[in-house]
């Protein structure tokens, strides 16, 4: 639910309820006024009639309200002088609405100079209660809506004006890559919570940003140093083994040492052009003719693909010419195809297909899918080559976000698919 | 032939120096950018073995010298930057061959010698051995005189056989320099075995006075 509709919702929920009240106090104290404005009326009608009735005496035979609003009866002089002034109301039959309706009937009793009681009772018409109540829940509810739609209106447009920086640092987020962007610049506000939201997000991914360089730079680092350590003891025993030619187990022995040398070494080289990727450094492009780089690089591992009888096909269904980098179209073909060739079984077979958008290499070998969401991670092998560095599609991977590309991996068919495709 | 090794790791130029003098080269060494500036203005070298990183200096600003004075001495520069950059400026300064660290020191040897065939003026590019002529130029062996066709990559591995001729060669010394970087360790090279298998078979069948000698596990080493 949007900021938006949440206060929208507050609202209005508060708002029956203080509406009620305020409508629940307004009607009884409206009603008090009523009653008192009447009230006074009829005493003020009461003094009229007595002052008269002193100097008409015919006015004290009036016994029934008839077409006036007031009715006198003589009573007894005890009884008078026991009973209250009263206001109360009353029912009485109204001939134009034809119906009985609430009157306020004040009785009061006065005495002549003849020493004589009488009772007086004026009426006043008054407001019709359950008219009065259904108009005031009519307004109400208009008030109510009229309230909800303003203030939808106004927060609308408000909450858009105020909440400006807060989505623009949203989007700014949303876009902010770790490793891909070295700066983050938040949007420029004047509310102050924003611009310390601002300062405490921008402060957060400068840190995060130094740490990850740092961590970077770190790899890169070490890579490189151990460059030369590497080719002394390479080339050590390199010189060694030519020296213990004819003692079989001693050259075994130093073969083997070398085989691990030389993985640590492609570990190394790949970890070095893994930073290099991220770091942007292969930046020369130019027009990339895929069709005959995979050509090229299919005959390169001619003779491997030979030894391991796999039949590979290749079906042109496009020219593939894409503003690249050379080195790194290289990398590329050649890591998806060794791939291909390495965990394929003998007599297996690979499928390479060119389209208008990328390419795709399918391929025989174990028969059942690969962890999808490992596949693309450091060193994830999924069987025991022990000369895999486990790089090898990080890189592929690497150089697919360097180029806004995508790589997917599937299986389908009894064979392993994975494609290279630009986006756009 | 004379060499000139440029290079500051100490374990390196050893390495180098031992491997290079087993092929009756003259090697002296330099550690640092001031003590190579000094030989290289006093003598002349067939080829330099040139590092980039040097901790006085840069190994292309000694490219630079020997440009601007006219020195005609072979250039390899050896670096542990595999970049693009350094190559191509090394290169444009001069530089005759770029090698990046870690190396085979096959390789080194294979370099060192194509540099130094292609700087015999006015030498045909070709290296002879028993009844047999490689010719670089023509990429073609003859033996007794005869063409014999071989494909790219038998040429290569025989070329690389032969200026390694006696020597313990490791497999992936040959498959790197023969495949490229690309087929690092792919399968333990044993796909190599079979290309071999016909190159010997080819050689056989034209009588080349020459042996081609597995070593299981290992590599390869021709003897002649």
């Amino acid at each position: 639910m949007k900021l938006l509709n949440h206060t929208l919702l507050y609202l209005s929920a508060s708002l029956i309820f203080i509406l009620s009240i305020w409508a629940v106090v307004f009607y009884f104290s409206m009603m008090d006024e009523v009653y008192d404005s009447i009230d006074d009326g009829l005493e003020n009608y009461k003094i009229l009639i007595i002052k008269k009735a002193h100097q008409d005496t015919s006015l004290l035979n009036k016994r029934n309200f008839g077409e006036s609003n007031y009715a006198i009866r003589p009573i007894k002089r005890e009884w008078a002088l026991r009973a209250t002034e009263v206001f109360k109301d009353t029912a009485m039959y109204m001939e134009y609405e034809e119906e009985f309706e609430t009157v306020r009937m004040l009785t009061t009793y006065f005495s002549t100079r003849n020493d004589r009681y009488y009772e007086l009772k004026i009426i006043a018409s008054m407001v019709e209660e359950d008219d009065l109540v259904a108009d005031l829940l009519h307004a109400l509810l208009w008030l109510y809506l009229a309230v909800i739609a303003s203030a939808f209106i106004i927060n609308n447009w408000v909450l858009r004006k105020i909440w400006r920086p807060f989505y623009q640092l949203q989007n700014e987020l949303r876009g902010f890559k770790l490793g891909e962007d070295n700066v983050f610049s938040p949007p420029q506000t004047r509310v102050t919570e924003f611009r310390d939201m601002n300062d405490t997000v921008a402060a957060l991914l400068k840190a995060n940003i130094a740490v990850f360089q740092n961590q970077k730079q770190f790899i890169e680092n070490v890579s490189h140093e151990l460059q030369t350590p590497l080719a002394i003891a390479l080339n050590k025993l390199e010189l060694l083994l030519e020296q213990v030619q004819g003692e079989d187990a001693q050259v075994q022995l130093l073969a083997n040492a070398i085989q691990h040398l030389e993985r640590m070494t492609r570990l190394n080289k790949s970890l070095l052009l893994l930073s290099k990727i991220e770091n942007q450094q292969f930046s020369k492009e130019e027009r990339v003719d895929f069709n005959a780089r995979l050509r090229q690089q299919i005959e390169d591992f001619g003779e491997l693909l030979q030894y391991k009888r796999i039949n590979l096909e290749i079906r042109e269904e496009a020219q593939l010419n894409v503003l690249f980098n050379v080195d790194l179209a290289d990398v590329l073909i050649a890591n998806l195809l060794k791939n291909a060739i390495v965990h394929n079984h003998d007599g297996g077979s690979i499928r390479v297909r060119v389209t208008d958008n990328g390419f795709e290499i399918a391929n025989t070998g174990r028969a059942q899918p690969l962890e999808t969401d490992k596949l693309f991670t450091r060193f994830y092998r999924p069987t025991d080559h022990a000369s895999s560095t486990g790089l090898g599609l990080a890189v592929v991977n690497a150089i697919a976000q360097r180029y806004h590309a995508r790589v997917a991996y599937q299986y389908e068919g009894g064979l392993h698919h994975l494609s290279f495709r630009f986006i756009n | 032939m004379k060499l000139l090794i440029v290079e500051d790791e100490q374990g390196l130029r050893d390495n180098m120096m031992q491997f290079l003098c087993k092929e009756q080269y003259i090697v002296e060494t330099a550690s640092d950018f001031h003590s190579a500036m000094e030989k290289v203005s006093l003598y002349d070298y067939d080829c330099i073995l040139l590092d980039v990183g040097l901790p006085d200096g840069s190994g292309l600003s000694l490219l630079e010298v020997l440009k601007s004075k006219q020195k005609r001495d072979n250039v390899i520069i050896i670096s542990a930057k595999d970049s693009l950059d350094d190559k191509l400026e090394g290169l444009e300064l001069g530089a005759d061959d770029y090698l990046t660290k870690p190396f085979h020191l096959a390789e080194l040897n294979a370099r060192i010698k194509a540099v130094l065939r292609r700087k015999a003026l006015g030498g045909r590019n070709v290296i002879a051995l028993n009844n047999m002529e490689l010719d670089f130029d023509g990429r073609v062996l003859r033996v007794d005189g005869n063409d014999i066709h071989l494909n790219r990559k038998e040429f290569d591995i025989l070329a690389f056989f032969i200026v390694n001729k006696n020597r313990l060669i490791y497999k992936s010394a040959l498959a790197e320099h023969v495949w490229g970087d690309h087929i690092d360790n792919a399968d333990n090279f044993d796909f190599i075995y079979s290309q071999i298998k016909n190159l010997r078979k080819k050689l056989k069948e034209h009588g080349a006075n020459l042996e081609i000698q597995a070593i299981y596990g290992v590599g390869y080493k021709l003897t002649v």
